[in-house]
């Protein structure tokens, strides 16, 4: 049987490697050193649960898919998957990636999910964005890991409830437990805290609801499923900021964790947004083990 | 209610290098050219299917044709989309003049008048 060896949930910030590695020395802002050891912190993380596989959630930021037909939740099932369009190289200097795909596994997750009433939309031509290029540059970088990406809507209302985001969560948490296969699967999901994009609390000194966003950190590092379930609404995200409702890919994380204690828990208020970087290991902390 | 048709706009424009170029030299001729042309393309990648009954407003026209992202966001054009291309036509130039995030900035400051209201809603 597969093992799922770690979840991690972050935010993700698309100038991360421009502003940490592709700016010169003497021209980064002055919180690029300490940004770059929290990421690199946070990859250990990962490293240490020695995984075979990352399933991936993020979601399409009107790339390839528009309001002409835009998907709840897709999951891609493909050999390959290209990644970074040219608007994002443009933007972020983010550069290409192909990484490859794990047809078997997408098929098992896309059956499972049918089969437990979530009715995904599917890509056999998926072309992968920042939502999951960024945990890959932050937590992976050489790129060697097949992945299985799933994509919600977090962008393009009305949306799902958080319920349903954290439903969707346990679900693909016992597709994993039962899929019969040996083989090691980290499950690595990215959303925003409190973040304003086109309103005018964008791009501040802070993100637009600092206290909120500890508030919601806290929630992930205890596991408080009740707390947000009944906190969370699209209507209060935003009111922390337009692009908020990205926070609910962090609550399908959770989803997949379960209500249990983080292992480790991060934070680093950065201009224009707060990163947070959190891990669970669901079969045991391989950091345990190492120090044993 | 065509705000779906500016979303259009706004996505069609920014993915494309040469579209997004026009944009920026002659927004009016651009404007005219693709609601008449491509706009009308069904969807976001036929090349012959067509859609007969999308129209833009006079005043989503005019937002357009002039860059104005503060009637973009009051109308409930996308957030995000309205942010994209507004950033690949006036930050680098803002950047060079005034310094890094100027552009977003200045952004911010024209709709501040929203701040603790209700942002228009941006369902389509």
């Amino acid at each position: 049987m597969a093992t799922l060896t770690a979840v991690l949930a972050s935010t993700h910030h698309p100038f991360y490697l421009k502003a940490t590695e592709l700016t010169p020395e003497a021209e980064r802002m002055p919180q690029a050193a300490e940004w770059k050891r929290k990421v690199e912190a946070y990859r250990e993380t990962l490293t240490a649960a020695q995984p075979e596989l990352l399933v991936m959630v993020g979601s399409d930021h009107f790339h390839q898919f528009f309001l002409d037909n835009y998907p709840t939740f897709l999951i891609g099932k493909q050999p390959v998957y290209d990644a970074t369009y040219y608007n994002e190289e443009r933007e972020f200097s983010i550069p290409k990636y192909t990484l490859a795909g794990d047809e078997d596994l997408s098929g098992y997750m896309f059956q499972g999910l049918l089969d437990r009433g979530f009715d995904f939309s599917i890509s056999h031509e998926l072309k992968l964005d920042h939502s999951i290029i960024c945990p890959i540059i932050t937590t992976r970088p050489q790129a060697d890991l097949p992945v299985v990406p799933i994509y919600t809507n977090i962008f393009a209302p009305p949306l799902p409830s958080a319920r349903r985001f954290y439903e969707l969560g346990r679900a693909i948490r016992s597709i994993i437990d039962e899929y019969p296969r040996d083989i090691r699967i980290a499950a690595i999901g990215t959303g925003h805290l409190s973040l304003e994009l086109g309103g005018p609390r964008q791009f501040g000194e802070h993100g637009p609801d600092p206290e909120w966003d500890l508030k919601a950190i806290d929630w992930l590092a205890r596991g408080d499923v009740d707390a947000v379930l009944e906190d969370v609404t699209f209507e209060k995200l935003s009111q922390s900021g337009n692009a908020t409702p990205g926070f609910l890919d962090l609550v399908l994380m959770l989803g997949i964790a379960g209500p249990e204690l983080a292992a480790y828990v991060d934070q680093l208020d950065l201009f224009h947004t707060r990163e947070m970087y959190v891990t669970w290991y669901p079969n045991g902390d391989p950091r345990e083990a190492v120090r044993a | 209610m065509s705000v779906y048709f500016v979303d259009k706009f706004l996505y069609e424009i920014d993915r494309d290098p040469e579209l997004l170029e026009r944009y920026r030299t002659d927004p009016q001729g651009l404007v005219a050219e693709w609601e008449n042309g491509q706009g009308m393309l069904l969807g976001i990648a036929h090349t012959v299917e067509r859609t007969s009954w999308l129209r833009l407003t006079e005043a989503e026209r005019a937002a357009l044709e002039t860059h104005d992202y503060v009637a973009l966001f009051e109308m409930g054009a996308h957030f995000f989309l309205n942010l994209t291309i507004m950033i690949a036509l006036y930050d680098e130039e803002y950047a060079g003049r005034l310094g890094p995030l100027s552009f977003q900035r200045e952004m911010a400051a024209n709709l501040a008048h929203w701040i603790g209201k209700d942002y228009p809603s941006v369902d389509v």
